[in-house]
This record gives C-alpha cells, structure tokens and sequence, in this order.
C-alpha cells in the first residue's frame, strides 16, 4: 500500500487491474485505491508477471503492507548455492509496495511488525474483518498470532462505521495541516507582481492557437514556479532530519478543490522541463481526474512543492501552510486592476500578488526573495516559458 | 444387515467374484490348502477347485509377474502377496511392469490385475513382517492403492477392485482381520475414488487410513470427552489421492493431524502434508502435524512396538498440544 499523502495511514483496495500470470510493465496501472482524499490509481514500478495479489477489494490495510507479489523475470533465486543449480527457478519473488521502490526518500517503516508471526489462517481472517494484526498480541508459540487472537480482537472492538468520503478527507487535511504548522517553521514572503506583460503575450499566443489548445495564465505560473527553483533549489527539498536534501526533479503539486470540499495536490511531473502546451493538457487531465476521483499513486506522493491560485474568484493574496514533507508553497492571489507607478506615472495595470510560505529549517527571507523575484523576472519575459 | 469379520467380508468378496466371473481366480503362497496364512481364502479351494485357486512357489515376483501375464491375456487375476515385507521382492514386476505396460503400449494393454496383501505392525510380528509400506506403492503412478479400514470397505473395495482395468493394490491391516461389523451383504461394489468423513467435527482434521482408523476414532472420542469436536477422515484411496475431502474439511477446522503407521520421512503424511500446505495455505491456523511410526525397524518386544507405532494416547497428545496455545 503506497503512500499517497504525508499523513496517510492506510488505504483501500478498491479493484485490481490485473490478475495473477498477467505480465506488468513499469508504469503500468494494476489497481485503484482509495485513501481518505480521493481513489488513485497504482502503478507498477516494475517489470514482472503478478505471482499472487495479497489483498482483496475492499479490503483497508496500513501503508506499507505489501498488495501483491511481482515476479521478475531472470532473475536468481538467493544467492548462488554450491550444487545442482539446474533445478533453481531462474526466477525470483518480491513483494513489492510500488511508491516505496520509487521514492526512497519517503520510505516509513511498515505499520505491521517484520518478523510477526501470524498464522496464515489468521492473517486472512483479520485481512477479512479490518483487524490491524500489528496491534495484536499472539497467545500461540513464540507470540504467534491465531485465529482466536484475532475473533477475540474483532468482537472486544467493533468497527466503527466507516465515516465517509468528505469526513475523512477533513481529518486528513487536519492532520497534515496540524503537523506542518506544529513541525514546520514557516516563513512568509509576498511579492507584488505586474502580469501586464505575460497576460499580452498569452493573449498573442492564445489568438493563434486553436481554441482546445489555448493556455490559462495559471499555466504561466506554474511554470514561472518551476523554472524559478533552478535558481533556489533549496526550496525544491525535503527536511532530512538535520540537513537540506535536494530532490533532483521538479515535479510541482497544484492546489484542485474538490466540488464536494476539500481539496488534493497531485503532481505535474517534471514541471521546468515540459511546454506550456504539455503543461496545459497535462493539468486538465489532471484537475478532471482529481474531481472524478481516478489519480494515480505517484501523483498523490510526488510534488516537491505546492503552487495553489486561487485563480479569478480568490482573494488577493494566499499565505498557505506548507504540504509535508514539501518545504515551500507558493500562492498566487485573483489578478486585479490596480494603479501601479511606470516611468513615473501613475497607470493601470493588472497586479498579481505572490506568495511564498517557506519553511525556516531550510532556507531563509534572502533566499526567499530571490525566489520571488525570480519568478517575477521570468513572468516579465513570457516568450522564454 | 449382517454381523462379520473383516476376513469373512474378504472371502465372501472373493467367493462372490469366483461365482460371478469365470476368468477370475486367486493365486497365492499357502492360499489353497493351508486356506491362506490369514485364513482369508479358507475353504475355496475345496468349493472352486485348484485351477481357480491356485498355490504358488515363494517367489513373489514369479506370481506377480504371472498374475500380470494372466491379465494382459484378458484373465481377471487377484493375487495374494501375504505380506508386504515380502512384496518388495516383486516390486520390480509392479513398476516395470504392472504399473508401466499401458503406458508403454501406448494404452494397448489393460491390466486387471489386484494384488492384496497385509500389512502393518501390532501383532509382535517384528522387523520382517509388519511394516507400514503402503506409501510407497501410493508413490508409483499407473496403479490404483486402496485400504479398507471397515468390513464394509474390505468387501466393498475388493468387488470395486476386480472390475477396475488399471492394476489395484489391497492392503490389509493384519490387526483388521477379527474386526467386527454389521455389514448390508447385498452392499455392491464400493466407491474407491473418495476418501470418507467417518466422524464429523468442527475443531480439528484427523487423517487416517487402514490400521490406524480405530486408533483415531478412539481418540476422537476421548477429545470429545475433553470438548474438542474432531473431524475423522479415512483415506480409503491411498492412491489417487482424495485431497478435496481433506481439504474442504481443513477449510473448516484449520488445524490437521495425519495419523499414518508410515515411516515419518516421505511419508504418505508427507505428501498430505505438503499438499494441504500447497493448496490450504490460507486456511492454517496451526502447522500440519503428523503421528507416525519411529523410524527404526518394527521391534518385537511388546512395550518397544507399542511405542514404535502411533497410538491412541499419541493421537489425544498432539491434539492437546495445539489446543493447549490458544487456552
């Protein structure tokens, strides 16, 4: 069960996409999952064949439990042995919990116990009635866990009706939310900002494109983010504990409200490196599928830093609290009319408020600005986005 | 309804086969005059005559090899091996040729062909005339392996056996011989593709087959006493194997002991073992365990053999052990 949000705890199955002796190609989806925010699709970061799937539809276990087995091709069993080689399977088996193979960095230790012992009728049952085998206490040999630890379990406390989707989704952000403003030192900066220049270029732009490819300013933006990060990359990191590490890709998470409330933050995935014109498709794809509720695992567990626009009907300015374990959230306010002073005369001009919510352990107000300024320098100069 | 011994439902079987089917007839060491050393064909040769029922040098593997010959000629050939220590003599007729003629015809040949024999330990019989081999005639693919446990089996599975056109192997627990039931005489031939849920129960799986099935019900019974609800399987058909009925019982209990006179290594135990492993995984709640004999020669002191061979007590005790974990 990957992990697809910072305070994700646990995650349903809800279909598979493959079944056991189908062939799998990294990238591939192999199933949906639903956490508290929204059901995401799994990719495979593999290439196999499904030996067995672990867990059932349905079914809701803790991060970090394995939900099927993944063959690899050629590969050896173990390690080479002395004799008779010729009866080895040339093949090897791995559980495999896909977003750990692929992000390193995010690794958390599995809710359930290595080395646990559990009988394997009493890991099905509990798999069947939602006990967390990792809270039991076996009475068999050796501390294992068997049927009657877990019927004993799942009578002393009832499930409790599962509260639903909006709940959840509130308990969730209030966790994150709770955590970063208690863990994160934030610091805020602003800076105002002339789009005059990047709303006529776009204007130009979108006058030749066909109307299905037109752009949306907030596309600028996000890529004005990202490109502005090659000169502080400190704020595309994580807080390792006591030191800055840097993540080599840029993939920014984009604020979505959700029509029923709350909202997500999926991935457009190496931002400063795409066109405006894959950057445009990719978020509509995007802002669909977060409202139909189809993301996929690495787009909840990917962005290294937040943008959220609050877009025409929004206030002003947004001063957000950063999305752990991200460091920055930039916010970008409605674009008004403003009076703004050029070579000395007072004139109007479409003025954009941008914000940057930044957290202290890693960089500071100097390095900040520089972001600020970056991005507005970059927005000055749109026909080089 | 009718009272007889496991032996009389033997003859009776056989007397029955004789009556019924001219190329039918017996063949065996001391099966004629001395009336079988089990006294299972007592009297046959005086009603069916010597050409039916036939006295043999000792030489297993000359009359196996016979008896093989009589059914590729189209007889119906059963042929008594008395015990199945001397039955190794004759093993190289049964898998080279028993149990691989058809196959090597490319299915030209029927063999029908039944072999019986005793088996099992108990009667202070020693290291030459009461082990448990069975399992190793279930190993061999191209021949059919039955063990009646009850009088109605002994009858049921030898009429069952005759009509069969692949090679079937009896093994009869010498310690059955005297037991006792009430049996339906008119009762046909016998089902021998199943095994049989001789006492139903919720709490834990006892596999058995042979000899050993009233060791296995009499430890039902004092666990019943104790509260535990034991399910009794009798095997019946050592080869194939019925693994469904076993199965579908451990879905049930999740719990199985194997009760086997066997050798514990490579057991037919063994094999139930892995197979319930391989395809009951998920159903487990405790490892399969097994109750078979010491792995040393059958000893012929009483006390020695009594605790060489799986018991009653042994059976309760294993039973008791995996209870005892859950409280």
């Amino acid at each position: 069960m990957p992990i697809l949000g910072a305070d994700m705890q646990a995650g349903t199955l809800v279909e598979w996409h493959k079944q056991p002796g189908d062939v799998v190609h990294r990238g591939d989806i192999i199933a949906d999952v639903e956490t508290d925010k929204a059901v995401v699709e799994v990719e495979v970061f593999m290439d196999g064949v499904i030996e067995e799937l672990l867990v059932k539809p349905g079914q809701q276990v803790p991060v970090g439990t394995p939900l099927a087995i993944i063959r690899e091709e050629g590969k050896l069993t173990g390690p080479p042995t002395q004799s008779a080689p010729q009866h080895a399977a040339p093949q090897a088996t791995s559980a495999v919990s896909p977003s750990m193979a692929a992000q390193p960095h995010r690794r958390r230790e599995p809710s359930a116990g290595i080395g646990q012992r559990v009988s394997p009728a009493a890991r099905r049952l509990a798999n069947e009635l939602g006990v967390d085998i990792a809270n039991l206490v076996g009475t068999g040999p050796e501390g294992r866990i068997q049927l009657e630890d877990v019927r004993k379990a799942s009578t002393a406390t009832p499930a409790a009706p599962p509260p639903d989707r909006a709940v959840r989704m509130r308990q969730a952000i209030a966790a994150a939310m709770t955590r970063s403003s208690r863990d994160i030192p934030h610091f805020h900066l602003q800076q105002t900002i002339d789009m005059s220049r990047a709303l006529a270029w776009l204007g130009a732009e979108n006058e030749r494109r066909p109307v299905a490819d037109r752009l949306l300013y907030g596309v600028l933006l996000i890529k004005a983010t990202a490109v502005a990060l090659n000169d502080v990359p400190e704020l595309n990191a994580v807080w390792a504990e006591d030191h800055v590490a840097l993540n080599p890709e840029v993939h920014v998470g984009v604020a979505i409200a959700l029509r029923g409330g709350g909202l997500v933050a999926p991935a457009l995935h190496n931002a400063n490196k795409r066109s405006l014109s894959e950057l445009m498709r990719d978020l509509r794809d995007l802002v669909q599928r977060a409202r139909a509720g189809s993301l996929r695992a690495s787009e909840m567990s990917d962005p290294t830093i937040t943008v959220t626009n609050l877009g025409e009907l929004g206030a002003e300015a947004a001063f957000g609290i950063i999305f752990p374990p991200q460091v920055a959230l930039v916010g970008f306010g409605r674009i008004n009319e403003r009076p703004w002073v050029a070579d000395g005369q007072v004139v109007v001009r479409p003025i954009l408020v941008a914000t940057l919510s930044a957290d202290h352990r890693v960089a500071d107000g100097h390095r900040g600005s520089v972001f600020l300024a970056a991005i507005d320098r970059i927005l000055q100069e749109p026909h080089r986005l | 309804m009718m009272r007889m011994t496991y032996r009389e439902a033997l003859r009776r079987a056989l007397r029955e086969i004789l009556e019924r089917e001219p190329r039918a007839f017996l063949m065996g060491e001391d099966i004629g005059r001395y009336g079988g050393s089990f006294a299972v064909t007592h009297g046959l040769l005086e009603e069916f005559g010597p050409e039916r029922v036939r006295d043999t040098p000792l030489s297993e593997s000359t009359f196996v090899g016979a008896g093989i010959g009589a059914a590729l000629a189209g007889m119906r050939p059963i042929v008594e091996v008395m015990t199945i220590n001397f039955s190794l003599l004759a093993l190289d007729q049964v898998v080279n040729n028993a149990a691989s003629i058809r196959y090597m015809s490319g299915g030209q040949f029927d063999i029908p062909l039944v072999v019986r024999m005793a088996s099992g330990g108990g009667r202070q019989m020693a290291a030459q005339h009461a082990h448990s081999l069975e399992g190793w005639y279930a190993h061999i693919p191209g021949i059919r392996v039955l063990a009646p446990a009850t009088v109605a089996d002994a009858r049921g599975m030898m009429l069952a056996a005759v009509r069969e056109h692949d090679p079937v192997f009896i093994f009869e627990h010498a310690l059955l011989y005297p037991l006792e039931e009430e049996i339906d005489e008119d009762g046909g031939p016998a089902d021998i593709d199943h095994a049989a849920v001789r006492r139903a129960g919720e709490d834990v799986t006892l596999v058995t087959y042979g000899g050993s099935l009233g060791k296995v019900m009499n430890a039902a019974d004092e666990l019943a006493a104790m509260g535990y609800a034991a399910e009794v399987i009798d095997l019946r058909t050592l080869r194939p194997l019925d693994m469904s009925t076993i199965l579908a019982s451990v879905a049930k209990t999740h719990r199985a002991v194997i009760v086997d006179e066997g050798w514990r290594t490579g057991s037919l135990a063994a094999e139930i073992s892995a197979q319930v492993m391989e395809q009951g995984f998920d159903t487990l709640d405790w490892p399969v365990e097994r109750v078979c004999s010491a792995e040393v020669p059958m000893p012929y002191a009483k006390h020695l053999e009594d605790a060489a061979l799986p018991q009653t007590a042994t059976i309760v005790e294993t039973v008791e052990r995996i209870f005892a974990s859950n409280g």
